[in-house]
């Protein structure tokens, strides 16, 4: 027990030293704005594939839709804070739950019609979702017109500071942690792995199952509410397809359940599509298309399970992994 | 404690169950024997719920269970060791065991239970930081059997503990699942090594082709010229 509260400390204390670190090279200059800009982007990927890390990485559900809930999220934060922006930080807190409990809302509706199935009817509905998301954005502004519809939305207020993005990433980062390694999460591994011998301990595999989904779109929604306060204009491209696949490539990249994988590759992988950006010049900047699908390609050759193929910093992990007993059940 | 009425299970057009009729009393170690394909597993996997019968009943405790959810069987207190063990590969085997409890929220008695399987099986114990799918098969085997235990479960359904494992081993198996009986468990067990499911059981079933063709006292059958000829590899 001891031991459990000393790591969680050692890893709060390393993350608010790690925030100072990067205060100070903001307000220094060290990171430019630009790179801020990159650095908040990365910490909102966090957010988001973390919760596809839930969906697909340890639960096993192939979704292709994550943008579109990190999309529902964006918007429907966006313009609840358009709406109430006057409150200030009240409203920032406001908009950020209305953007998960939509997304999550949704989640729900599509995962209990479709979880029910075994094998990938998800990936084939949540690819449809977001079509239908991106259609639906492009013509929101016909309902309501402040959505922007396909010209994208503006005048959000800009509320996500790097004190928000920060702790609210590495709050998230400790909530997937401690479900991970509850005996939730373990029920998750047991239906991605083998959904009979979940079945066989007593394990409702379709609550589990949609219960990962919705946390996992809970999740894209925190993303796409933090997105739409970073961003002074976000339009429903922002959102679609290409962007799943992002997703869907941070979480493979980094090793499917493994969330160290997820929140390093997350980073990486911002910090690496705009690398590639200065590195390819302006006339070649779509070629970056090119080079992650070859980055995918070559890890899934060279190393299937990924970059850290399920294993985890030590921090991240808790007393069963390591032969102890977990008392702390379900309660 | 187990009644199986008239069980018919399908897959598409073929019959894996012809009506077949049986039922384990409280305290009992039943087996259940035939060759390849003749239904066994499917009807574990029935009465577990991981199968839907097209006919027939079954009841436990008195009550009709046909038609439930797996977790809800498993629950009312049925554990299933599955053929082929099915543990999770990719968790500890301390996690597999905290798996076999997921329907208690008895802590505490999972505590005494966890106590209990790792005296069972020390060798669980002393592995209990590896990854479930780098065990031997034995090993394997016995986290299946423990993990079924965690769930402390009234009946015990046995799917072949004998597949695949050493005769020292096998003995050890059998003398464990014996053990768990006279401590209170009711036994199901299922195997192709009639031999020594026929040591341990106090009553058979053989089941050939999805039908059951013979039933009795364990040491009737192992009396019986045919089973002496079919499963105990003695010529008639
Ligand atoms: N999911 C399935 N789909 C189609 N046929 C099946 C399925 N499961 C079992 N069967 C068929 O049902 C019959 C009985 O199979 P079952 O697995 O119950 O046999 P068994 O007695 O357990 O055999 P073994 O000793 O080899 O494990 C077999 O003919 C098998 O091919
Ligand atoms: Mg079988």
């Amino acid at each position: 027990m001891l031991q459990k509260v000393n790591k969680m400390l050692l890893m709060v204390i390393g993350a608010i030293v790690l925030y100072v670190l990067l205060k100070i090279m903001i307000t220094i200059g060290v990171i430019n704005p630009y790179w801020q800009r990159v650095l908040f982007y990365s910490l909102i990927v966090i957010v988001g594939a973390l919760g596809l890390g839930i969906i697909y990485g340890f639960t096993g559900q192939f979704s292709l839709g994550h943008a579109a809930f990190v999309g529902l999220g964006a918007y429907s934060a966006g313009y609840f804070s358009k709406t109430f922006g006057q409150y200030g930080v009240l409203s920032f807190i406001g908009a950020l739950l209305v953007g998960m409990v939509f997304a999550g809302l949704m989640g729900f509706l599509i995962g209990v019609p479709v979880l029910r199935l075994k094998s990938d009817y998800l990936g084939i509905a949540t690819l449809g979702f977001g079509f239908i998301v991106k259609v639906a954005l492009d013509n929101a502004d016909k309902l309501i017109p402040d959505l922007g519809g396909a010209r994208g939305m503006m005048g959000t207020p800009q509320l996500a500071s790097l004190e928000w993005l920060f702790f609210i990433a590495l709050i998230v980062i400790i909530l997937t942690r401690n479900f991970i390694f509850s005996t939730y999460g373990r029920a998750c591994t047991s239906v991605r792995e083998d959904e009979t011998a979940a079945d066989m301990v007593g394990v409702n595999t379709f609550k589990t199952k949609l219960m990962a989904f919705i946390f996992g779109c809970t999740l894209a929604g925190l993303g796409g509410g933090l997105y739409a306060h970073t961003y002074p204009y976000i339009c429903p491209g922002d959102f679609y397809f290409l962007q799943s696949f992002d997703y869907l490539i941070v979480v493979v990249l980094g090793g499917l359940g493994s969330m160290t994988g997820t929140v390093v590759t997350a980073i990486g992988w911002a910090f690496l599509l705009e690398g590639l950006r200065f590195v390819l010049g302006p006339q070649f900047v779509d070629f970056r298309g090119v080079i992650y699908a070859l980055i995918l390609i070559i890890t899934i050759l060279v190393r299937r399970q990924g970059i850290f193929g399920g294993k985890e910093f030590g921090f991240l992990v808790p007393q069963v992994r390591r032969g102890k007993p977990d008392v702390a059940l379900r309660g | 404690m187990l009644e199986v009425k008239d069980l018919s299970v399908f897959f598409g057009n073929i019959r894996a169950l012809h009506g077949i009729s049986f039922d384990v009393k409280e305290g009992e170690i039943v087996t259940l024997i035939g060759a390849n394909g003749a239904g066994k597993t499917t009807t574990l996997r029935t009465i577990s719920a991981l199968n839907r019968p097209t006919g027939g009943e079954i009841l436990f405790r008195g009550e009709p269970i046909t038609g439930m959810k797996p977790h809800k069987i498993v629950s009312m207190g049925i554990s299933h060791v599955p053929e082929g063990r099915k543990i999770i590969g990719n968790l500890t085997v301390m996690e597999n065991l905290m798996m076999g409890a997921y329907t208690r929220t008895d802590r505490a008695e999972i505590q005494t239970s966890l106590e209990e399987v790792f005296q069972r099986f020390p060798r669980l114990k002393e592995r209990s930081r590896q990854l479930a799918g780098t065990l031997s098969g034995g090993e394997q085997q016995m986290l299946a059997i423990g993990r079924a235990l965690m769930a402390k479960p009234v009946l015990l359904l046995l799917d072949e503990p004998s597949m695949g494992l050493s005769p020292i081993l096998v003995e050890e198996i059998f003398n464990i699942i014996t053990t768990i009986n006279q401590q209170g468990t009711t036994v199901l067990l299922v195997e192709q090594n009639a031999y020594m499911a026929l040591q341990i059981a106090s009553r058979a079933y053989v089941l050939e082709s999805g039908r059951i063709v013979l039933s009795g006292d364990s040491r009737e059958l192992q009396a019986n010229e045919g089973v002496r000829a079919a499963y105990l590899g003695e010529s008639a």
